[in-house]
C-alpha cells in the first residue's frame, strides 16, 4: 500500500511540474511550486515506510517549512511588482 | 486490534493517494488560476492529512509518531495559509476569476488574459 | 521498487533542467529551480543521504530560492537578450563546447567503477577507517557528523571561512551603495492578516526546531549548517512579513555582523585549544581528560560555531539584499 500511495504521489509530482513548465500566470507557477513541495513532503515520508527507516521525518519537517516560507517570500518580492510589470514594462524596476 | 488499525491505515493511504492525483489532475484541467487553486489547495490539505494519519497508524515508534503529528499540524497550518495569501494576492494583483455572466465562457480558451506569463 | 522510484524522480529532474533552459521568464526559472532543488533532495533521501538531503532541503530548495527572487526583484524578471536578436548571442559555439564537454564526461565515466561496487576507490581508502573505528574513537551514532567535525575538521573549518567570507564579500559590495539612514518603508504585507498571525505562531516552534537540529546532529541527520539556516529562516519570515525595521529592532544588525566573526573564532578557538592542551589543531582529544569525552566537547562547541556564522551570515545577507530592493522598489 505504501508502494500505491507513492505512485499516486508521483503522478500528482508529475502532473503539478507541467503546470509549473506551462504557467500562464506568474501565481499558477507559484500555486504549482507549492503543491510540489507539499507532494515531496508526502513522498519522503512514505518512502521513509516504504525501505523501513522513518528516521526521514526531520527531513519532512524542513521540507514543510522551507515550502511555506518560500511562498511568503514570492509573495514578499512580488504582490506589488507584478501587476506593474505586466500592465506597461517588462522589468520589475519601475523609473 | 491491529488488524483494524492496518486495513484503516491502507484505507487512508488508498483514498490519500487518489485524492493526490484528481487534486493533481485538476491543477493541470481546470480553466483558471483560481478554480485550479481550489483544486489543489482542497485534495492537498485533505490527501496531506489523510496519507499522514495513515502513516500514524503503522509506526513503529511513539518518536515517530510525535514527529507525524507534528508535521500534520505544521501542513494544516500552513497549507490553507499559504493557500489563502496566493488567492489573496492574485486577486489583489488584478487577475479576475472566471465568471460565467462576465465574457468568460468556461469552455473556451482556458488562458485568462491578465497577468504575466 | 526503488529503482522504480529513482528512474522516476531522475526523469523528473532532468525534465526540469530542460524547461529550465527553455524557459525565458526568470521568474519562471526560480520556480522551476526550487522544485529542481526538491526533486534532488528526494533524491538523495533515495541514496540514503540524509544530511545532504537536509542540507539540500534547507540551502537548495529554501534559501537560495529566497535569495535569487531578492536578487530578481532588483534586477527585473525578463532575460535581456532574447529581446534583441542583432546580439552577440551566437549559441552554437557554446553548444558546441558543451555537447564535446559532456560527451567527454560521459566517456570518462567509463573508467569509473560501477555504482555501490564493493571496488571503489571510495570504498577502500578511507571510509572503513571512518566507518570502524568512530563508533570507538568519537561514539557518536551519526557517523556523518564525526567526519563532518572531527576526521575532516579542517575541511569544515575551510567550508565556515567560506561562508563567512561570502557574508563579508555582500556586505562590501551592497553595503556601500545603501546608507544607513533609515529608509522610508512601504507596506510589508500589512493586508496579510492571517498570514502575519500564522507566522507568529510557526515562528518559536522553527527557532526551537532549529535548536533541536542543531544539537541532536551527532544523533541524526542535521548539524550546524543546516541549523543555522533553518534558525535563519524564522528571522526572514519576521523580516518579510513584518518589514525591515521591526526586524532589526530585534536583530541588530552589528550584532549579528560580530556574531558571524565570533562563530568562526569559536571554531578556531576550539582548534587553538588543542594545540595549548599539546596536541594538533583541531585535536580534540587533547580538550578533555580521555579522547571521547575530549571529541564529544570538540564536535559540540564546532558545531555550534558553524550554527552560529551561518545563521549570521544568512540574516545578513538577506536583510542587505532587501534593504537595497526596498530602496530601488520605491514607486518613484
Amino acid at each position: 500500500m505504501f508502494t500505491a500511495a507513492a505512485i499516486a504521489v508521483l503522478v500528482a509530482m508529475a502532473l503539478a511540474l507541467v503546470r509549473a513548465y506551462a504557467g500562464p500566470t506568474l501565481y499558477d507557477r507559484i500555486l504549482a511550486v507549492n503543491v510540489f513541495g507539499t507532494k515531496t513532503v508526502l513522498l519522503i515520508a512514505i518512502v521513509g515506510f516504504l525501505t523501513g527507516r522513518p528516521e526521514f521525518l526531520d527531513i519532512v519537517m524542513v521540507y514543510a517549512l522551507m515550502n511555506f516560507i518560500t511562498v511568503i517570500g514570492i509573495l514578499r518580492f512580488f504582490e506589488y511588482s507584478v501587476s506593474h510589470a505586466s500592465a506597461n514594462s517588462e522589468t520589475i524596476k519601475e523609473q | 486490534m491491529s488488524m483494524v488499525t492496518t486495513y484503516l491505515s491502507w484505507a487512508l493511504l488508498v483514498l490519500g493517494g487518489f485524492l493526490c492525483v484528481s487534486g493533481s489532475v485538476g491543477l493541470l484541467r481546470f480553466p483558471d488560476f483560481f478554480t485550479r487553486m481550489h483544486a489543489a489547495s482542497v485534495t492537498d490539505t485533505l490527501a496531506t492529512g489523510m496519507i499522514l494519519v495513515g502513516l500514524m497508524l503503522q509506526a513503529p515508534t511513539w518518536i515517530v509518531f510525535g514527529k507525524l503529528v507534528m508535521i500534520l499540524v505544521f501542513v494544516l497550518l500552513t497549507s490553507p495559509t499559504a493557500g489563502h495569501a496566493l488567492a489573496k494576492a492574485a486577486l489583489h494583483s488584478g487577475l479576475k476569476p472566471l465568471l460565467p455572466g462576465k465574457g468568460g465562457k468556461i469552455d473556451a480558451d482556458p488562458r485568462p488574459s491578465a497577468g504575466g506569463v | 521498487m526503488e529503482s522504480f522510484i529513482h528512474i522516476i524522480i531522475l526523469s523528473m529532474l532532468v525534465t526540469t533542467a530542460a524547461a529550465i533552459v527553455r524557459v525565458k521568464d526568470l521568474f519562471a526559472v526560480t520556480m522551476l529551480a526550487g522544485i529542481y532543488g526538491l526533486l534532488s533532495a528526494s533524491f538523495f533521501v533515495l541514496m540514503d543521504a540524509h544530511d545532504v538531503a537536509f542540507t539540500e532541503a534547507a540551502v537548495g530548495a529554501g534559501i537560495s530560492t529566497l535569495l535569487i527572487l531578492t536578487t530578481l526583484s532588483m534586477t527585473g524578471r525578463f532575460e535581456k537578450a532574447a529581446e534583441n536578436p542583432k546580439s552577440n548571442y551566437k549559441p552554437a559555439l557554446a553548444l558546441t563546447l558543451v555537447t564535446v564537454t559532456g560527451a567527454l564526461l560521459i566517456y570518462g565515466t567509463q573508467d569509473m567503477p560501477a555504482f555501490g561496487a564493493a571496488d571503489a576507490p571510495v570504498q577502500t581508502h578511507v571510509v572503513p577507517r571512518y566507518l570502524n573505528d568512530s563508533a570507538t574513537e568519537i561514539d557518536i551514532p551519526n557517523v556523518v557528523a564525526s567526519v563532518l567535525a572531527s576526521y575532516r575538521g579542517y575541511d569544515t573549518f575551510g567550508e565556515v571561512v567560506v561562508i563567512f567570507t561570502a557574508g563579508i564579500g555582500v556586505l562590501a559590495l551592497i553595503m556601500s551603495t545603501v546608507s544607513t539612514a533609515p529608509v522610508a518603508l512601504r507596506a510589508s504585507m500589512e493586508e496579510h492578516v492571517i498570514l502575519r498571525i500564522v507566522s507568529k505562531m510557526l515562528i518559536p516552534l522553527i527557532l526551537i526546531f532549529g535548536l533541536y537540529v542543531q544539537f541532536h546532529g551527532e544523533y541524526g541527520p542535521g548539524g550546524g549548517f543546516q541549523a543555522g539556516v533553518i534558525f535563519a529562516s524564522a528571522f526572514f519570515l519576521y523580516a518579510m512579513l513584518f518589514g525591515l525595521t521591526a526586524a532589526r529592532k530585534v536583530v541588530n544588525s552589528n550584532w549579528v555582523q560580530a556574531l558571524a566573526a565570533l562563530g568562526v573564532l569559536l571554531y578556531g578557538s576550539v582548534g587553538v585549544l588543542a594545540m595549548i592542551n599539546g596536541g594538533n589543531f583541531l585535536d580534540y582529544n587533547f580538550l578533555a581528560q580521555d579522547d571521547v569525552h575530549g571529541q564529544h566537547m570538540g564536535i559540540l562547541f564546532v558545531e555550534l560555531g558553524v550554527g552560529i556564522t551561518v545563521a549570521s551570515v544568512m540574516i545578513i545577507i538577506f536583510f542587505t539584499f532587501s534593504t537595497h530592493q526596498q530602496r530601488d522598489g520605491e514607486p518613484d
